[in-house]
């Protein structure tokens, strides 16, 4: 295996509302601006581009390709995309790294997802013959796991608030974070149910951003970053999407991927929980004790840009090695209802 | 500053799906009133069917009835119903366990207040009052203190092939902040694009970052209503929504000092007049018709100056 680090890692502001296009291309000009500057790198230097982005979310075909103009794709690049949060980028940009083709990649993820309205959008994920047609909105699908944890003693929700003000908490150090500030449990639970058992603040908010990597191979990682994260594993697994056939309270693909990617001795998660209750199956699932950090950066809850935030979560992970902050650390991203596809990325530094 | 232009975008589509053996059969039992799950590798029985197991990925094969009366496993509750939803009013999402099942079904629960859902709780299928096949001859499930309606007898039914779902999703489309300029400019008949600060090169439409070297375009320029057909095509095929009778020439007109062709209508002359290297200029719609939009163009027009030597456009094609 080639030994492949994350070198760079740029976002937009996690904001409600953007003024800009579907095609993301306003928000990707400045984050690729931001990320040649720090990594020294400039897109002659890149080998392999790939995205993540939706259609669906865009309310246009080939979104993607138009956000191709913020690349500046001349003379031609070697490119490609996933209709997926772009953390799956990553990886198909890591497999072609694996490959030879390559040494360097950037990847990138951008969503305007208050272009449409987000809950019914994600309804389209669904099996199209037997679920899709009764537009099951996400909110929905996931008060339905949350109260199956609540109904089971798996947590409760004063557990839940308290992800949520840990969170807010979190993200004040956050320049990027659209959700910030010191909540009170309490308080929080004299909230309204928005979609009972869900509070408002139990569910991520809508998001519009864009964020990108850099990854290279072995000495080029060397020549870019003074501490490079190296991805020492890497993993990506589903579970059925006959929903009413999966164990909702626990995530098995989420389970299987960190069994491949190896997970012992991370010292922090960035985990890709966009509900509350989802951040604590997680940690359930993971086996995640107390000493490891959780989503220092807030995670989610403070701000969740559609196929972006599962590429920002390794950004994030990514960054607390190449700061010096964490020695290793474990980042996890998710798709589909109710977490149902996981990928868990885990990375180190070395001296 | 002012915003950038923005409109609501309505996508509506039907989408109709072929469904094979196994959902042909469930489909087809909803018609006539019933419900069949599937028995899976490890005895188990799906409903709604799976195609193949989950777990060993085999094959499956074995249909088998089950009850029309379940247990909620689970809920959540909906106060405000979105568009497509089995409701209109306050309802439940649960997943239900049909008696006779192993594995639950998402559907809606018409119970009419939170207070009265728990999981736990038994509901009945209520149908809807045509079936066709479709996952929405289930109308929704019902508690089963609920006054029982009258039900239509079973009877056979055609066998069910096909299911038809429609699409509609709602956007506010907003056009980038050089797009927008763009559009306001035509509303006074100028037409405006934007010149790269790297290569030199002059968009139009303005596209906001220049597609050579990914910077922003920033500086603006007027451009003339004239310019050159780069390449055409002459439209023979009526199709549905056609507003020009055919035949009818659509082609790339590259406005002179623009380095990129857009594609508008050469009409004014015969179809087969047109020809590469055509000198063609603008023929706007009555002023009191104009709006944010190149439509304010009707069409292009031969100007009857000499054609213009492939160099010219050789690069832009």
């Amino acid at each position: 295996m080639t030994d492949v680090a994350v070198v760079g890692f740029a976002q937009a502001p996690h904001v409600r509302e953007t003024e800009g296009t579907t095609n993301g291309v306003e928000m990707l000009v400045p984050v690729f601006q931001e990320l040649f500057a720090r990594t020294g790198l400039s897109k002659r230097d890149i080998g392999f581009w790939c995205s993540g982005s939706s259609d669906y979310l865009a309310g246009r075909a080939f979104s993607f390709v138009s956000a191709v103009d913020a690349i500046g794709a001349y003379p031609p690049i070697n490119e490609s995309h996933v209709e997926a949060d772009a953390a799956w980028a990553l990886y198909e940009a890591w497999v072609k790294i694996q490959t030879g083709e390559v040494d360097t990649a950037l990847v990138y993820g951008f969503g305007k997802s208050s272009a449409g309205q987000l809950r019914r959008v994600l309804a389209l994920q669904l099996d199209p013959y037997l679920v899709a047609p009764l537009w099951p909105d996400s909110v929905g699908i996931a008060g339905m796991q949350a109260r199956l944890g609540l109904d089971s003693g798996l947590w409760t929700e004063r557990d839940m608030a308290e992800v949520v003000a840990r969170s807010r908490a979190a993200a004040v150090d956050n320049p990027h974070a659209q959700l910030a500030g010191q909540v009170e449990v309490d308080d929080l639970l004299t909230e309204p149910y928005f979609v009972d058992p869900l509070r408002k603040h139990d569910c991520a908010p809508i998001t519009d951003g864009a964020a990108a990597i850099i990854l290279a191979a072995g000495e080029k990682a060397r020549e870019i970053a003074a501490r490079p994260a190296w991805i020492t594993g890497f993993a990506h697994r589903v579970d059925t999407p006959h929903i009413g056939a999966r164990d909702l309270t626990t995530s098995p693909s989420t389970v299987a991927a960190a069994k491949a990617a190896g997970i012992d001795g991370v010292e922090v998660a960035e985990l890709h929980a966009p509900f509350s209750h989802q951040e604590i199956l997680l940690r359930q699932a993971l086996g995640l004790g107390d000493a490891v950090r959780v989503n220092p950066s807030g995670g989610p809850l403070a701000g969740n840009p559609m196929f972006a935030g599962g590429l920002i979560r390794i950004g994030e992970a990514a960054g607390a090695v190449m700061g010096g902050a964490a020695g290793r650390v474990l980042a996890h991203a998710t798709s589909g209802p109710a977490l149902q596809q996981n990928l868990v990325c885990v990375m180190e530094g070395r001296e | 500053m002012t915003r950038p232009l923005s409109a609501p975008l309505d996508i509506g589509f039907d989408y109709t799906r072929s469904l094979g053996p196994t959902l042909g059969r469930f489909m087809t039992a909803l018609a006539e009133r019933r419900i069949e799950g599937m028995r899976g590798s490890d005895g188990r029985v799906f409903v709604p069917p799976a195609e193949y197991d989950p777990v060993t990925a085999e094959p499956l094969t074995e249909p088998v009835e089950v009850g029309q009366e379940g247990t909620v496993l689970t809920w959540s509750w909906i106060a405000e119903p979105l568009e497509g939803q089995p409701l209109d009013r306050p309802f439940a999402w649960a997943l239900v366990r049909l008696d006779g099942a192993d594995t639950a079904m998402l559907h809606a629960v018409d119970a009419g207040s939170p207070e009265a859902m728990r999981t736990g709780m038994r509901v009945r299928v209520r149908w809807a009052e045509e079936t066709a096949g479709h996952i929405r001859d289930i109308a929704c499930f019902e508690p089963l203190d609920a006054p029982e309606r009258p039900r239509p007898e079973p009877a056979p039914a055609e066998p069910v092939t096909m299911v038809t779902t429609p699409v509609h999703l709602h956007y506010q489309h907003s056009a980038s902040a050089e797009e927008s300029r763009f559009l306001r400019a035509l509303t006074e008949g100028r037409v405006v694009g934007q010149r790269c600060p790297v290569c030199g090169k002059v968009y139009v439409p303005p596209r906001g970052a220049c597609p050579t070297d990914g910077v922003p375009t920033t500086d603006e320029v007027e451009l003339p209503d004239r310019g050159t057909v780069t390449t055409f095509c002459i439209v023979n095929v009526p199709y549905l929504g056609q507003r020009i009778p055919t035949p009818y020439v659509a082609a790339y007109i590259l406005l002179d000092g623009a380095d990129i062709a857009f594609q508008h209508l050469v009409l004014g002359c015969d179809a087969k007049e047109v020809r590469m290297g055509m000198r063609v200029e603008a023929v706007w719609k009555p002023r009191e018709q104009w709006g944010p939009t190149l439509e304010n163009i009707d069409h292009f027009r031969p100007t009857g100056e000499p054609d213009a030597p492939y160099e010219s456009y050789a690069q832009h094609l």
